[in-house]
């Protein structure tokens, strides 16, 4: 064994490596088995990340780093990789109907697919900039892949190209912020980072290093002004993998924010330099002006769309603002609020999802308005199930969307950030007019029976009953989930407070 | 036992949603019926455990959301406030899904299924958010009767204004849910707890915000902008008048037991936070007394019967604003128990005249309904007396007690605005009784002219020299719309005009109940003055204890009414004055409606038919109409109609919201119109961010 | 001859930066604008090597090193989408990607 290394590591490194024995069993499988036997795939899969989830059971509660200080198992790390795992089965639950309609191949979809999670989980885990960055490119480089693996669809064409070149554009940023801070610490560690870094160090170059980190991962999160990749590759995505983009994606990338600012910057929340609109300099009023402006404009860009993905993308961006309140919170309240809204809003999100899913049939491609057109009245659980969706990305209790945005407003009121609260109340009421239409067309019935019945899967029908069910339950029992989340809050540190409101 | 309350409904709303549309309809309807029944009765026996018991019960079903070391449960309270409301809601609730399943047995069976679905949610949200014991709680129940109002409003989606009208009271209803949430999160900030009787004791601590706006100001006035979206008062009232597209169970739903009384029922269960905020109380004061004397104006003018009753209900909550605005809060929720019984028996009624006559809902179109509705028309006028405040019916009481608390109540801020506020009562008053009879004469006496073309002539076509145009009614085209599912079935029937048919059983004892309810209901808060023991104050009372010992701490300005039994007794001559106008105020009112709908108008519709010869002489006994019609009706009518209903109804408030739209659909459009599909564009984009925010850095 | 000190080493990546940035933004042709962003993936090289060189620390040239990797890794994978891009469409002009829009 290398020097520095011990068995330990790889005990609690277990996950990780489950899902890569997966992602190679799922390819050598793809070769061997014969081309029937192809629905297998989707089940070794689950298997796979199920068994990822048990290896995970070992790191709850603990709080160290591994392999040489690079990655760290804590709350927080193991927050997320249950996130990401439980996204990972779903949007793999939600895909064999799909890839078979829109003739993909499996075995290498299914790959991606684990390669992604294991992207993600090392940007969950990483504390050192260069496990971040590793593990921020194999995510991103699997989506570039998943999101044109419908080879003979231009959509699916025009959206990879969009996301790979504007990805490498913003990995370009990041990568240069990166490289600064670098030179400004002489270290990749964020621990380091964070000690060796005293408000106002650097001049000029330590904010222009946050400002390209900020914008660097504020295009994985999709906030406005970095956002307009996400509407048109959300909707020339194959549909899973928007679901899985917009949820998994996102709240990996939130980790990796969180991990970077909150863990390794949290000198330069307030540089200490001075004031802007009475808030403290620093990040902390960078992400208060993006969550404001991301808000805005994914909830008023919303409003016109016709095209249920699209809709469901600018959704996303604004849910993103909201997150980001619970970031400008700053305290553990606050980051556990984001935690929080991140695992319910993967619930709802992927649940309305699935029925997008749902609605591709042999010759529609059901992402318009309109194809939601008497779903009630041929589907009346997926429409109800789509009803209850649509209300808690809304915010309406008793719903889990309710909870979250309690918290996240809830945050922002106790730490001070009053108009930050209102105008987040504020654009979640006039986002339920949007959420709203899309109930109003299912609820349409027209005469003639023109959407005939066509059948729901059992593995979507599974898929929809469990985000049912806990954006149900997350909404009139969330003590479990809050619990979780303010440990693992805890685990991440926070901010200092500070002393201007 | 208290959360079984709430959960029969909901039960029964499961059953219907998912299986209803198998079911018949005699099964899906009797199930949403017996499982009101059941949840009234449970309401019954616990009430009847606070009357006797007299104290408050609680029930904590689990922590719901738990925020360290302070946690809020999922509670239920029910203490004397709360079971006057459960019982208003499920009583009132299950005689109207008694009276639907006569009225709505037309639709198939899927869509009757789907109707008492949720018309068994309604209920069952309502029940909670009277139940909650804390602001997360009643939060549920507030958004869910939003939700449910907008099914049952937009209920026939296929009909366009049904639709519309769904879409604009969720709209309106978000607004007001908006100032609920962020006065919720306010208190929680500031008081670190939202169960009510945590916020009525941490706002006991303090001293009350008298001369200063501080935080209990700014909570409750965001609290109350959230009950003027639901209680439909100024600015946000317009989406009660179109919610009579939905069907009329439902208006009377919607108008007497639940969703409206929402606002005026959060505002007396957090009695002492509002008492600790006069400035609050004063703006809660005048926007109660200015809707009602607003919606009384307009409701004066209308045709449709609907709408006549919508305006009523807009006019009778700015009553219970007004009460609560003057600390009087047993008065108000005297007046909210009266008029549901009375509102839902007018809206039942208004039903059983549609269902007669094939959908029609526009009086011009009635008249002479007497003989064939004799149930209908019985229970109909008892229902215009009990709210026209004609003694000894139940709304004199609780009208009487408001406008006398108003008139005794206390200076606010310092400015002694009550005289001004009891008198625009008692004008508001007056035209409450006129119009309601106005409704009772067209629909009910004189010719019949529901044979006539659903279209009104309109007078300035009739012959030159026609007498003044006999039905009083605006000119403008705002025609009432028809309930088409109605008139569809029952065209084939009731255009014959033979045989109008009364309400079958299932609506007649409804209406008969709610009409001897509105005889009765009123007796329970006899007041002193006239050897009556105002049972219902005293009962109330100990919901808003907490408000009197907080009053007690600041001298001199007592801002709650002080307990009966103290009273002085040169206050009961005063009463006694005070009732003696009210009373005679009602009568004139049906006075001039008699003059103008009744007497007048026989007149002028005989003149009409015949007598062209003698129609010089005629016109000369007419003068005496023109003279009133343009001394009087014609300013009226003008104000209320291109001033108030067209003005600032249709102008400024449709213009606000209309304009707000447009200009967030523009913006909306015009962040589409960004987003050009360019990859160059979106690296720009990208790169413009950074150069934007390290400009601010340095520019800063 | 001055001698050469980091500082040059930073002003040289910034500019291949900003030559990197503006590239993206304005050529049409997607090689180039691959390109473009390699020489941004470059700049961000150069830095970490100036950086290692002058904190004596090698974590920088270590980091460098996973750069150009994933540089690579990027390349391929980017190619072969623009390789079914251009299969489709018949072209390489990123401005006829308007399909998805509005």
């Amino acid at each position: 064994m290398p020097p520095g290394f011990s068995s330990s590591d790889f005990y609690y490194l277990m996950p990780e490596l489950v899902i890569t024995a997966g992602a190679l069993l799922v390819l050598a499988l793809d070769v061997l088995l014969p081309r029937a036997w192809e629905r297998v795939l989707s089940w070794v899969t689950v298997a796979v990340i199920l068994g990822a989830g048990l290896a995970l059971v070992p790191s709850a509660g603990q709080n160290l780093t591994i392999a040489r200080d690079l990655v760290a198992i804590d709350g927080f790390a193991t927050f997320f990789k249950v996130l990401f795992l439980v996204a990972a089965a779903l949007t793999v639950l939600m895909s064999p109907r799909y890839l078979t309609l829109e003739n993909v191949h499996p075995g290498e979809y299914y790959f991606l697919v684990l390669c992604a999670t294991l992207g993600m989980m090392f940007m969950a885990g990483g504390v050192d900039l260069i496990t971040l960055f590793i593990g921020l490119e194999t995510m991103a480089v699997s989506f570039y892949v998943l999101t044109g693996i419908i080879r003979p669809n231009k959509r699916s064409n025009e959206a990879a190209i969009k996301y790979f070149v504007l990805g490498a554009f913003s990995l370009g940023l990041l990568l240069y912020g990166m490289s600064i801070l670098y030179g400004l610490t002489g270290s990749t560690h964020l621990r380091v980072i964070a000690t060796s870094l005293v408000a106002g160090d650097g001049g000029l170059l330590l904010p222009f290093a946050v400002m390209l980190l900020v914008a660097g991962i504020g295009f994985k999160i999709a906030a406005v002004p970095f956002h307009m990749w996400a509407p048109d590759v959300y909707e020339g995505a194959p549909t899973p993998i928007t679901a899985f983009l917009s949820v998994g994606s996102k709240a990996a990338s939130f980790a990796m924010l969180l991990r970077i600012f909150v863990a390794g910057l949290p000198a330069f929340r307030a540089d200490g330099l001075g004031t802007a609109w009475g808030q403290p300099f620093g990040w902390g009023a960078f992400f208060y002006v993006l969550a404001v402006v991301t808000m805005t404009v994914g909830n008023l860009a919303a409003l016109t769309q016709g095209n249920i993905k699209r809709l469901l993308a600018y959704s996303s961006i604004a849910h993103a603002g909201y997150i980001l309140i619970g970031i400008v919170a700053g305290s553990t309240r606050g980051v556990s609020a984001a935690l929080v809204y991140l695992m319910i809003y993967a619930f709802m999100q992927l649940g309305a999802f699935a029925v997008v899913v749902m609605l591709r049939r042999k010759d529609i491609i059901g992402d318009e308005l309109k194809d939601l057109t008497g779903l009630y009245a041929t589907h009346p659980g997926a429409a109800i199930a789509m009803l209850v969706f649509m209300l808690s990305l809304g915010g309406i209790p008793p719903t889990a969307g309710f909870m979250g945005k309690f918290w996240v407003f809830g945050a922002a009121i106790d730490a001070g950030y009053v108009w930050l609260a209102v105008i987040g109340v504020l654009n979640s009421a006039v986002s339920l007019y949007y959420y709203i239409r899309i109930v109003v067309f299912m609820w349409i019935s027209e005469e003639e029976e023109k959407s005939a019945a066509f059948g729901i899967s059992p593995a979507v029908a599974t898929v929809l009953a469990v985000t049912l069910a806990m954006t149900v339950l997350l909404g009139i029992y969330p003590r479990l989930l809050f619990d979780f989340a303010q440990a693992s809050a805890a685990s991440l540190g926070s901010v200092p407070s500070l002393g201007l409101r | 036992m208290l959360v079984l309350i709430p959960l029969l409904p909901f039960a029964g709303f499961v059953i219907n949603a998912f299986v209803g549309r198998r079911l018949s309809k005699t099964v899906s309807g009797g199930l949403a019926c017996l499982v009101m029944v059941a949840a009234f009765l449970v309401a019954a026996i616990t009430g009847w455990t606070v009357i006797s018991g007299g104290h408050a019960i609680e029930q904590t079903l689990f922590t719901w959301l738990p925020s360290g070391d302070l946690q809020i449960p999922f509670a239920l309270r029910v203490d004397p406030l709360a079971t006057v409301m459960i019982l208003v809601v499920t009583g009132i609730g299950a005689l109207i899904h008694v009276y639907s399943i006569g009225y709505m047995h037309e639709e198939t069976d899927g869509e009757y299924a789907r109707y008492f679905s949720y018309l068994n949610l309604f209920a069952s949200f309502m029940l909670v958010l009277v139940l909650g014991a804390n602001f997360p709680v009643m939060f549920i129940g507030w958004e869910g009767v939003g939700l449910c109002s907008y099914l049952l409003i937009g209920f026939w989606f296929r009909k366009k204004p049904a639709a519309d009208a769904g879409k604009k009271a969720f709209v309106v209803n978000r607004i007001g849910d908006f100032g609920f949430i962020l006065g919720m999160l306010l208190l929680f900030a500031s008081f670190h707890t939202l169960d009510f009787q945590g916020v009525a004791l941490a706002a006991a601590a303090r001293a009350p915000e008298t001369a200063t706006f501080g935080l209990m100001t700014a909570a409750t006035l965001l609290l109350f902008l959230g009950a003027t979206g639901k209680s439909a008062q100024i600015p946000l009232y317009v989406w009660l008048p179109d919610a009579m597209e939905g069907p009329t169970p439902v208006s009377a739903l919607i108008h007497a037991a639940t969703m409206v009384t929402a606002g005026v029922y959060m505002i007396a269960r957090n009695a002492v936070l509002f008492s600790h905020a006069p400035t609050t109380l004063a703006v809660v004061a005048g926007i109660g007394v200015a809707t009602a004397l607003m919606a009384g104006t307009i409701g004066l003018v209308q045709n449709d019967i609907k709408r006549v009753l919508a305006y009523s209900t807009v006019s009778q909550l700015g009553y219970m604003f007004l009460a609560m605005g003057m600390g009087a809060y047993a008065a108000g929720i005297f007046h909210l128990y009266t008029h549901a019984f009375f509102k839902a028996l007018l809206f039942l009624g208004s039903g059983a005249v549609i269902h007669a006559l094939a959908g029609e809902q526009d009086l011009r179109n009635m008249g002479g309904l007497k003989k064939a509705l004799p149930v209908t028309y019985w229970t109909f006028l008892t229902g215009a007396i009990a709210i026209a405040g004609v003694p000894p019916l139940s709304g004199f009481f609780s009208k009487d007690e408001i406008l006398f608390r108003t008139f005794t109540g206390t200076a606010v801020n310092g400015w002694n605005g009550r005289p001004l506020l009891w008198l625009i009562g008692i004008v508001t008053s007056l035209l409450t009784a006129t119009y309601m009879f106005r409704l009772v004469f067209m629909a009910f006496h004189g010719e019949r002219r529901h044979d006539a073309p659903a279209a009104p002539v309109r007078p300035e076509e009739e012959e030159p020299g026609a007498p003044v145009p006999p039905l009083p009614g605006p000119v403008y085209s705002d025609l009432p719309a028809v309930d088409r599912t109605h008139g569809a079935t029952h065209a084939s029937h009731a255009h014959e005009g033979a045989h109008l048919h009364d309400a079958p059983p299932s609506m007649a004892i409804p209406l008969i109940v709610l009409a001897i309810g509105s005889i009765v209901a009123g007796f329970i808060g006899v007041p002193h003055a006239i050897w009556g023991s105002n049972r219902i104050e005293t009962f109330l009372d100990p919901s808003f204890e907490v408000s009197r010992e907080a009053a007690a701490t600041e001298p001199g300005a007592p801002l709650v009414d002080v307990p009966p039994a103290a009273e002085p007794h040169e206050d009961t001559g005063r009463e006694l004055t005070l009732m003696a106008v009210s009373t005679g105020i009602a009568f004139a009112g049906i006075g001039i409606a008699m003059y103008f709908w009744l007497r007048n108008r026989a007149a002028s519709d005989r003149m009409a038919r015949r007598f062209a010869a003698l129609h010089r002489l005629l016109l000369n006994k007419y003068y005496v109409d023109e003279i009133y019609d343009a001394a009087v009706v014609q300013p009226i009518r003008l104000l209320s109609t291109s001033g108030l209903w067209k003005g600032v109804d249709v102008g400024i408030i449709d213009g606000a919201v209309n304009g707000v739209g447009l200009s967030v659909g523009a913006g909306s459009r015009g962040l589409r119109r960004a987003q050009t599909g360019s990859v160059r564009t979106y690296a720009a984009s990208l790169f413009l961010g950074v150069v934007l925010i390290l400009g601010w850095y340095l520019w800063r | 001859m001055t001698p050469i000190t980091p500082y040059h080493y930073l002003v040289l990546s910034a500019a291949l930066f900003m030559l990197g940035v503006i590239g993206v933004m304005t050529r049409r042709n997607i090689i180039i604008i691959f390109m473009s962003i390699e020489l941004m993936l470059n700049a961000v090289n150069i830095n970490l090597a100036a950086f290692s060189q002058q904190l004596h620390n090698a974590v920088g040239q270590v980091f460098a090193i996973f750069v150009v990797a994933v540089a690579a890794a990027e390349a391929a994978i980017g190619l072969g989408i623009i390789l079914a891009f251009y299969r489709n469409k018949e072209t390489l002009n990123i401005d006829e990607m308007n399909i998805l829009r509005w």
